[in-house]
C-alpha cells in the first residue's frame, strides 16, 4: 500500500491526516494515476494471464501453435523488460470506474480520465485510435466522443477504484450478439459460443479468453460479457452451476482445433467466463466478447486520503 | 515444416518453393498498408496514377505501427500485424495490379486472394498478432514513410528489416491454405463438438 504523506507523530510538523487531505489535489492525483495505470496496463500482463499463455505453451502438441505461443512469451517478455506496449493497437480506451459515494470531488474524476489518456498518448506513447465515423479524421490523442469509454458504478465507501482496460479493435471486431429464442434456452447458447468460436478463427488472437454475457437487455447483455473478461482467469463463477458450464464450453472450444493464431492446435481460449442477468420471459440475449491474448488490465484504488493501492500488480507504486 | 530464409526483391521462382507449414524468416524491405492505403491504392490503379512507392517482388505487410517521433526521425516501438481479412476485397487486385509476392499478416485471408495468389506468384506469411515488440525489434530502420494524411496508423511505413519473423507460411501459390485446411478440420467436429457439450 503506498501513502503519499509520510507521518511521523513525534515531528513537530505533524498535521492530522483529514487536515492534509483538504489540501490534496485528488484531480492531479487522478490524472497521474491515469497515465501509470495505462502505462502497466499496456506493458505487463496480470500474473494470471502470463500464467495461464506459459501453461498454454506447455500444453500445446501442435508444432505451428507451439511457434506462436513461444514468440507471445518472448514478446511478452520483452515488452515488461523494455517498458515497451506488448501491441501496437494499445485499443480504443476503456475504463470501469466504481465510485464509491463518500468519496471527493467525484465531478473531477471524468476530466483526470480525459487528461490523463491525453497525457498517455503522448508520453508512453499509446497508438492514436480514435476515429470520427464519418470524416475518417483521426483525433490523435485517444480522445473523443464518448471516448475514452467510461463505465460507472456507484458502490458505498469513500473510495475509487479505476480499471485500465485497453482492448484491441482485432478481438473487438469479433464480438457477437444474438438473441436467441427462450425455447432454444442454454443448447442454443452453447451452438451461438462453439459456432462463435469457430467464425472468428484466428481473427480475434488466440488463444483467446471468451466473456459470455446472458439475459437483460441486448445492451446489457454485451455489458455483462465485457465484464466477465475483467474476471481474473483462475476464477470461476461463484454460483457452482455456472462455473462448470464455464469449464464444459472451455473444454469444447478447446477441442475445435483452431489453436493458437487459427493456425490450428490445442489452445484457441485460455479462459471463458459467464455473467448473466435476468431476462424478459420473450428473449434470450447471448453476448460474445473476444479478448485477445494480450489481455490488458490494470485496477488501482485511491482513497479520499490520497492513499493508492494497486489491485491487478503486486506491489506497484502507480505515483 | 522447413526453415526458410527469404531476402527481397524475391522472385516468382522463390515464392513457388514455399509451402504452407513453412516456416520462413525475411530480409529486406516490407512495406505496411492497412485499410486506408488500400483504398488510395485502389483508387490509383483506377485512375492510372503512378503510387510513390513499388510493391513489384516486395512484402506488403497488413500494419499500423506504433511510432515516437524522436527529433525529425520516428522511432518505431511496437509493430505486430492487423487483421488481414479487412483486405480481402481489394489484395487480389493489388496483387494483380502491383506485383506484391508477399503479403504478411494475421488471421489468414480469403479465396480470392489465395487464387491470385496462384495465378500470379504468391503468398500469405503469419506474423504471431500482437508479439509487436518482438516484430519491431526486427526493424532495423524506417526507410520512408507515405501517404502520412492517412494518420499514423494508416500511413505507408518503408521498413527496412532482417531476420523478421517467425513467419508461417499460411497460404501458398499452389492454392492450399493452412487456414481453410483448419477451418474444414474445425467445421467436420463442430456437431460433435456442440452435441457433447449440449448433452453434458
Amino acid at each position: 500500500m503506498e501513502k503519499i504523506f509520510k507521518l511521523d507523530e513525534e515531528d513537530e510538523y505533524y498535521v492530522p491526516f483529514s487536515r492534509l487531505a483538504e489540501n490534496l489535489d485528488l484531480q492531479n492525483l487522478i490524472e497521474k494515476l491515469t497515465v501509470n495505470l495505462l502505462r502497466l496496463a499496456v506493458t505487463e500482463l496480470p500474473a494470471d494471464v502470463k500464467k495461464a499463455l506459459k501453461d498454454a505453451y506447455r500444453k500445446e502438441s501442435n508444432p505451428i501453435g507451439k511457434i506462436q505461443l513461444k514468440a507471445i512469451l518472448e514478446n511478452i517478455q520483452l515488452a515488461e523488460e523494455e517498458r515497451i506496449p506488448i501491441c501496437q493497437d494499445t485499443g480504443l480506451i476503456s475504463f470501469y470506474v466504481k465510485v464509491g459515494s463518500e468519496f471527493r470531488d467525484l465531478s473531477k474524476i471524468e476530466e483526470a480520465l480525459i487528461k490523463g489518456v491525453k497525457r498517455a498518448t503522448v508520453e508512453i506513447p499509446l497508438r492514436p485510435n480514435a476515429v470520427n465515423p464519418f470524416t475518417q479524421r483521426n483525433t490523435n490523442n485517444n480522445i473523443g466522443r464518448y471516448v475514452p469509454c467510461i463505465h460507472w458504478s456507484i458502490i458505498d465507501g469513500d473510495y475509487l477504484e479505476i480499471t485500465a482496460f485497453p482492448k484491441g479493435g482485432g478481438s473487438e471486431n469479433m464480438c457477437a450478439l444474438r438473441i436467441l429464442k427462450p425455447a432454444e434456452g442454454l443448447s442454443g447458447l452453447k451452438r451461438f459460443v462453439i459456432e462463435s468460436v469457430v467464425d472468428a478463427g484466428g481473427m480475434p488472437c488466440p488463444p483467446t479468453i471468451i466473456g459470455v454475457g446472458v439475459g437483460g437487455t441486448s445492451d446489457m447483455a454485451m455489458n455483462l460479457a465485457k465484464k466477465a473478461l475483467l474476471r481474473p482467469i483462475d476464477k470461476s463463477h461463484s454460483d457452482p452451476v455456472i462455473a462448470e458450464l464455464e469449464r464444459d464450453l472451455l473444454r469444447a472450444v478447446n477441442s475445435t482445433g483452431v489453436g493458437p493464431m487459427g493456425l490450428g492446435g490445442d489452445s484457441t481460449a485460455l479462459a471463458l467466463k459467464i455473467e448473466y442477468a435476468h431476462r424478459h420471459p420473450a428473449s434470450y440475449p447471448v453476448a460474445i466478447a473476444f479478448q485477445c491474448w494480450a489481455a490488458r488490465r490494470a485496477t488501482a484504488r485511491v482513497y479520499s486520503d490520497g492513499r493508492v493501492e494497486c489491485l491487478s500488480h503486486k506491489d506497484r507504486n502507480l505515483l | 515444416m522447413k526453415k526458410i530464409e527469404l531476402h527481397t526483391p524475391i522472385s516468382e521462382k522463390n515464392i513457388r518453393k514455399l509451402n504452407v507449414g513453412d516456416h520462413v524468416f525475411l530480409s529486406g524491405t516490407i512495406i505496411t498498408a492497412r485499410d486506408s492505403a488500400h483504398r488510395r491504392m485502389m483508387k490509383h490503379i483506377a485512375e492510372k496514377r503512378k503510387i510513390p512507392f513499388s510493391l513489384k517482388d516486395m512484402a506488403l505487410y497488413h500494419c499500423g505501427p506504433l511510432v515516437k517521433a524522436h527529433g525529425d526521425e520516428w522511432l518505431v516501438l511496437a509493430a505486430g500485424p492487423t487483421t488481414s481479412m479487412r483486405m480481402e476485397s481489394f489484395e487480389a487486385e493489388i496483387i494483380r495490379n502491383l506485383g506484391v509476392r508477399l503479403i504478411i499478416g494475421k488471421g489468414g485471408m480469403g479465396w480470392k486472394t489465395r487464387e491470385a495468389m496462384k495465378r500470379y506468384g504468391a503468398a500469405y506469411a503469419a506474423f504471431t498478432g500482437g508479439a509487436a515488440v518482438l516484430a519491431a525489434k526486427r526493424i532495423k530502420r524506417i526507410i520512408d514513410v507515405k501517404w502520412l494524411d492517412l494518420g499514423l496508423p494508416e500511413a505507408v511505413w518503408i521498413f527496412e528489416v532482417d531476420r523478421f519473423g517467425p513467419l508461417i507460411v499460411g497460404i501458398d501459390s499452389h492454392g492450399r491454405s493452412l487456414y481453410e485446411e483448419v477451418r474444414a478440420k474445425t467445421l467436420r467436429r463442430l456437431n460433435r463438438i456442440v452435441e457433447d457439450v449440449i448433452s453434458e
